[in-house]
């Protein structure tokens, strides 16, 4: 079965690319794994041993009742329990800007994981800087729907302030790709472009 | 306390002669205790529900708490009240009997026909009263391996309980970890606290000043120390709720009158209601089971068996967890809880981990607690689905 197969119509494009980017048979770790989508996706068409980690209880509650393994807990208190090694893939998908302290997130899961993924909104997308250029005011957008003051998201960076990040912590870009309003990658371009047109940007990351 | 009628006939002779079915080993089966002392004519009373399929893999072992006993899901013979599991296991329920083999087993040191203190002792014909040996956690585990082994069970679906229940599925997933397929863990923790160990330590001390508990051989001399284990149950009783749900339940309200007595009368609602309690259970529970079970609880360190780490229990288990705390239980906290998931964490194994919201308390996971249902009921039917149990 493909991962496209498989998945509903409801399932998250950038879903579908992570489960696309993600080995068959392997030990994953989803943090912020929400009701569970993406394990559900890995356990049923890459045969891994999905696990997640949720901070709403009633997210926990209703994963396990499908019978995933899921951990109410939260990215920036309970990764520094997992053993080094533990995973082979350690993914953070559009949660790194609701985070406290992304950069020891991510160094984290570069611990736990032999690889990361992180998927998250481009703060640098051209509409988002329209909107604070000509409105000035705060986005809202169908994938930020919350005011900035009653919003989880307390972190947002764009596609370049996240590569630096990478870099100030010596994590190697496996690969990158950013997607576009219609939900598909886009052409290979410079960084610029990326930035500028990419609405969501998903990394592949290890360490050196 | 007036009306204190002495334990009765027929929990005394369900000591001896249960009226579920019970499994009897001779002196070539003694039960090896860690305390080093041995059982040499070791009774295991138990109750079944549901059919044992062809493979034998659809066996899930309840184990139940402190006062309770292998009377989960039927009516108890001496109360005439529901099982203690009733809500949660039955046709259809969570734990479903038409499709699963549920079994639970008296524990070691209890009093509903499984070896304990008001069992008679073959060797004098009296009841064991303190020459029980003292009994632990993995010592009542290892009656059930013995029940499980005489049932032709290789491997266990799910082992499930709370609180003393749930340690004795933690004692269950470290022991036996091959037999274990899945294990649930419910408002319990790894070890008892000091809190609880003091607590317990006030019950105990309740019951041995009873004047009628003589040195432990009351039975023997036809007494009952039932004002001791009352008072036991009163203070016990208390830490299973939540201030949230006595304030509920009762607030200051008064019983049956207008106005204070200006007395040491139960005037009000949650004094009645303790005394209720404490008078119930006397009914039915030996005060040296009490004894013993609480011991059992106050030793039980799981960690302390492997050099102090609680990954250690769990190294290279295949056994999948889930744990269940609950916001409001205070005699074992969420963190007791996430104490377990972090070991488990440590160890690789494959777990879950819910705290469920809930003012009731302790207690929380014997009552009507939706999102408990659904989370054993998705938890079990997941490990039978990767069973194969259809």
């Amino acid at each position: 079965m493909s991962v496209e197969a498989a998945s509903g119509a409801t399932a998250r494009i950038d879903l579908l690319l992570i489960a696309s980017m993600v080995e068959p048979n392997t030990r994953v770790l989803d943090v912020g794994c929400g009701e569970g989508l993406l394990l559900e996706l890995l356990r049923d068409t890459k045969n891994c041993d999905a696990r997640g980690v949720e901070l709403s209880r009633d997210n926990v509650s209703r994963a396990v009742a499908r019978g995933l393994a899921v951990i109410q807990g939260d990215a920036d208190a309970d990764l520094v329990d997992y053993p080094d090694d533990g995973f082979d893939y350690v993914i953070l998908s559009q949660t790194i800007q609701a985070t406290r302290n992304p950069r020891q997130v991510l160094e984290h899961m570069l611990r736990v994981g032999r690889r990361a993924i992180v998927s998250f909104p481009n703060f640098g997308h051209w509409r988002i800087r329209s909107h604070l250029m000509f409105k000035g005011r705060m986005p809202m957008t169908e994938n930020l729907p919350d005011s900035w003051y009653d919003t989880p998201n307390i972190h947002f960076c764009t596609i370049r302030d996240f590569v630096a990040l990478c870099d100030e912590i010596g994590a190697v870009m496996e690969s990158a790709v950013a997607l576009n309003a219609g939900g598909y990658a886009a052409p290979k371009a410079p960084w610029w472009f990326w930035n500028l047109f990419g609405e969501q940007a998903v990394f592949v990351l290890r360490r050196k | 306390m007036s009306a204190l009628s002495p334990l009765s006939a027929a929990a005394r002779s369900e000591a001896n002669e249960p009226s579920s079915p019970v499994l009897r080993f001779g002196p070539d089966q003694p039960l090896r205790m860690d305390s080093g002392a041995m059982i040499e004519h070791l009774q295991i009373a138990y109750q079944t529900y549901g059919t044992l399929n062809a493979a034998k893999s659809n066996a899930i072992l309840a184990c139940h708490a402190l006062t309770a006993d292998q009377h989960l899901a039927n009516t108890h013979p001496v109360t005439g009240k529901p099982g203690w599991w009733d809500v949660m296991v039955g046709p259809g329920k969570p734990i479903d009997t038409d499709r699963f083999f549920v079994i639970c087993a008296n524990v070691v040191g209890a009093c509903m026909g499984t070896t304990g203190p008001a069992s008679l002792n073959p060797a004098t014909g009296r009841p064991y009263a303190l020459d029980l040996p003292v009994v632990t956690i993995r010592d009542m585990v290892r009656a059930q391996a013995m029940l499980i082994d005489h049932l032709g069970i290789d491997q266990l679906l799910c082992v499930i309980g709370g609180s003393m229940g749930g340690m004795q599925v933690l004692q269950w997933a470290a022991s036996y970890p091959e037999r274990v397929f899945a294990a649930m863990p419910i408002a319990t923790g790894a070890r008892h606290s000091a809190q609880n160990i003091a607590f317990d330590e006030v019950g105990r001390q309740s019951v041995m000043a009873d004047p009628d508990w003589r040195g432990g051989d009351y039975l023997a001399q036809g007494v009952n120390p039932a004002k001791g284990l009352a008072v036991a149950r009163m203070a016990a009783h208390i830490t299973y709720l939540s201030e949230a749900a006595l304030h509920r339940k009762f607030g200051r309200n008064l019983q049956d009158r207008e106005a204070m007595t200006f007395s040491f009368d139960a005037d009000f609602q949650v004094e009645s209601y303790l005394r209720y309690q404490g008078v119930n259970f006397v009914e039915r529970f030996d005060a040296n089971s009490y004894l013993y079970l609480t011991r059992a609880m106050n030793y039980f360190d799981l960690a302390a068996d492997y050099g102090g780490a609680l990954s250690g229990a769990f190294k290279g288990t295949k056994t999948r967890f889930c744990v269940v705390s609950f916001t409001s239980d205070w005699l074992f906290p969420t963190s007791d809880s996430r104490a377990i998931v972090h070991a488990l964490n440590a160890a690789a194994a494959s777990v879950s981990f819910v705290e469920i919201e809930s003012d009731k308390g302790h207690d929380a996971f014997l009552l009507d607690e939706p999102e408990l249902f659904a989370t054993a009921r998705g938890f079990i039917n997941a490990a039978a689905k990767t069973r194969g149990i259809a």
